[in-house]
């Protein structure tokens, strides 16, 4: 028996359908905290694990080195480092953006982890680039990670 | 559960409280689309179906008649090598009469679904198919007899429902 | 004996079972995980191994939801798999768990089962349809409630059972599960009320089914020398066997799961089990639909086929009879977080035979029991026996 060599599966004998689902992500316990520090206060947190004496941003329930239990809390402040970027030219399904995107992940002093978030305000970015959180007005926030509209390059 | 245990941790939210912002939640909706290939023996299947045959594959060390067909026997893990066909006629196996939908939405009239067990298939090879014209669902009963209602000719695209459904029938 | 080593459960831990809960899977995985440990008296640096069981990653629609998964877990930086074998992966988890430890590469184990399905709404139902054959299956518009209405229907007829008989099951696992602090539909019910309930898919109706749910379970499988040290209480997983049937369901018939006996065959044999109701104290068969119950103590041998809803019917089953069946509640009661489920039955199992199980805690000082799970496209069969 021969197999046929098909590279488009719309050029063999198919079924077309799609998967109908719709998500809604509770943003939990830790996530929903955090994410109302950014709406209510503008205030960008970390949770702070005692035993390992290290801050965790974004912020979690727990610490997953030792399985502590985050109690304390810190403003990690909205300043912060350029780690690293990478600037997208497509989109998700692969279309080609009128203006090309930077993206970065954003490391704040003293905190493990850090944000992934648009860059904005510049085309020259570089690791090692200070940045700063540019909020979006209150009245327009929604307890969202795009309550950040994007960072900018940092005032000196 | 255990005596040991005090406390279960977990926060009860209800579906309200979604709507009413009490909780706060991300949306999102997957762009997943899909062209399925029918693959080797089910293109071949679908292919007859336009035909108004019903086709099976066979595999001469076990000797089952399998349908629907496939081009490997499972049971004996070698290619299947040959074709013939089974009739459009069968005995139900077993049925369900639903009232919902796939989406759990519910349904007022009920879709009658079955497992129908094909003549000149081997023992117990089934296709699942709709049972139409059976009068009150309360008096479909497994082992009667069916027989496949085709859609006509020039309507066929080769699919399963190039039968319509599967109607009950006296002999 | 089977494997390098003897593998105990030395702690287990569970969340509420609930419709919607506010935690994200990771905090529940957490929450279990770390309740398991503190129940086995352990740290997570003790742990050297972890092992993740969930079901399709589309009801918490987070694609690669092991990795998703693995800080809440414990797993971060330590060796890690995740396991999913539809239905039948709460079982399975603690299965894959005891590979680590009797093979010998490890001598702890951590294994965490999450679900959040009300991620995926209006209904995770939707969700199912896409575990169908697209060509042939999904057109006609298969979907789940089908075909366990399929296989009812054939149960029944085969044995000729009537569904009065069948809804007992609903009423014993509901009432069982009022014992049971973690319990999402526990309630007193009649089998009126279960024969009254919307039909969804004839024979299927409304109270035959467990619903869909948010939790986690977690247990901690150590070896025998580790055991002796952190327990004086363990209980050994002294049988595992799993096995599937064909994916071509159409063409089984689906009166009775062989693929169950199969696989408790092996279990048994490995566990020396000659006579399964006799030996067996307390079993916890999978439950999402009532039918389902009495279908799995056919399949794991504790009666003969046909006979599991007579033995309900005179009470054998209750959590005061000779032979106890899901006396937590079982999913039907106590909520079907899907590979939670499965994995709180190993749970459930494991207090019963130290005796910790409280007012579910059934006579006679049980000593062996199994647990038992299902899923795939009802061809899966995942069994564990425990003793102490
Ligand atoms: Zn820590
Ligand atoms: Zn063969």
């Amino acid at each position: 028996m021969s197999l046929e060599k098909i590279n488009n599966p719309l050029n063999a004998r198919h079924w077309i359908g799609h998967m109908e689902t719709d998500y809604r992500y509770t943003l939990g316990v830790a996530g929903e905290r955090f994410l109302k520090e950014i709406k209510e206060n503008a205030r960008i947190m970390g949770a702070k694990c005692p035993k390992c004496s290290v801050v965790f941003v974004p912020p979690r329930l727990y610490c997953e080195k030792c399985f502590t239990k985050l109690e304390e809390w810190v403003d990690v402040g909205k300043r912060g480092e350029i780690y690293t970027y990478t600037i997208t030219t497509i989109d998700v399904d692969g279309k080609k953006l009128e203006k090309p995107q930077i993206y970065a992940l954003i490391k704040f002093e003293g905190a493990h982890g850090g944000l992934i978030h648009r860059i904005g305000e510049t085309e020259k970015v570089y690791i090692g680039m200070k940045v700063e959180a540019v909020f979006k007005p209150p009245n327009e926030r929604k307890a969202s990670i795009n309550d950040i509209a994007y960072f900018k390059p940092a005032e000196r | 559960m255990s005596v040991k245990i005090k406390h279960y941790p977990g926060e009860e939210i209800e579906t309200q409280d979604f709507r009413e912002g009490k909780v706060l939640f991300e949306s999102f909706k997957p762009k997943a689309k899909y062209a399925w290939s029918a693959g080797i023996a089910i293109s071949r299947f679908l292919e007859e179906l336009k035909n108004g045959r019903i086709l099976a594959s066979t595999c001469s060390k076990c000797k089952r008649i399998m349908v629907p067909p496939r081009i490997y026997c499972e049971k004996c893990f070698k290619p299947t090598d040959g074709w013939t066909y089974v009739k459009d006629t069968g005995t139900i196996n077993t049925f369900s009469v639903s009232f919902i939908a796939a989406d759990a939405s519910r349904l007022k009239e009920p879709i009658v679904v079955a497992i129908i067990n094909l003549d000149g298939a081997s023992e117990g090879m089934g296709i699942v198919h709709w049972l139409n014209e059976y009068g009150d669902w309360r008096e479909i009963k497994i082992g009667m007899r069916v027989k496949a209602v085709w859609k006509p000719p020039e309507e066929r695209v080769g699919a399963i429902t190039d039968i319509k459904y599967f109607k009950p029938i006296k002999e | 004996m089977f494997g390098k080593k003897r593998v105990a459960i030395v702690g287990a831990g569970v969340t509420l079972f609930r419709r919607n809960l506010k935690e994200t899977g990771k905090e529940l995985a957490y929450h279990a995980a770390k309740m398991a440990l503190e129940q086995a008296g352990m740290e997570l640096h003790d742990i050297q191994s972890v092992v993740v069981g969930s079901a399709p990653d589309a009801f918490d629609g987070v694609h690669m939801k092991g990795e998703y998964l693995a800080d809440g877990a414990g797993a971060y930086h330590k060796p890690y798999m995740r396991v999913f074998v539809g239905g039948a992966t709460g079982v399975f988890a603690p299965l894959a768990g005891w590979w680590h430890v009797a093979s010998g590469k490890f001598d702890t184990c951590l294994v965490v089962c999450e679900e959040k399905m009300s991620s995926c709404y209006p209904h995770p139902q939707y969700a199912f349809t896409t575990i169908f054959d697209p060509i042939l299956e999904r057109p006609i518009g298969m979907n789940l409630i089908w075909i366990f209405a399929l296989e009812m229907n054939r149960y029944m007829h085969k044995h000729n059972i009537k569904k009065e008989d069948i809804a007992l099951v609903s009423v014993k696992n509901k009432r069982n599960a009022l014992d049971n602090p973690i319990a999402q539909l526990a309630a007193n019910i009649t089998v009126e009320d279960v024969l009254n309930s919307e039909i969804m898919a004839w024979p299927v109706q409304r109270l035959d089914v467990s619903p869909t749910s948010d939790g986690a379970a977690a247990v901690v499988l150590v070896s025998e020398d580790v055991a002796k040290e952190v327990t004086d209480n363990p209980v050994w997983i002294d049988g595992v066997g799993w096995c599937i049937d064909s994916t071509h369901w159409t063409n089984r018939d689906l009166y009775y799961p062989d693929y169950v006996e199969y696989a408790a065959r092996m279990a048994y044999k490995m566990a020396g089990i000659k006579n399964p109701p006799k030996e067996i104290d307390v079993a916890e068969p999978y439950d999402p639909f009532d039918y389902k119950e009495l279908h799995h103590m056919e399949g794991l041998l504790l009666c003969k086929k046909g006979e599991a809803p007579k033995l309900t019917r005179e009470g054998v089953t209750q959590r005061d009879g000779d032979l106890p069946v899901c006396p937590s509640g079982g999913l039907l009661g106590v909520g079907n977080p899907i590979s939670a489920a499965g994995l709180m039955k190993v749970c459930e199992i494991f207090w019963q035979l130290r005796g910790e199980a409280g007012k579910r805690q059934v006579p006679g000082d049980p000593r062996t029991g199994v647990a038992q799970a299902w899923g795939d496209l009802m061809q899966y069969s995942s069994v564990i026996v425990l003793r102490r």
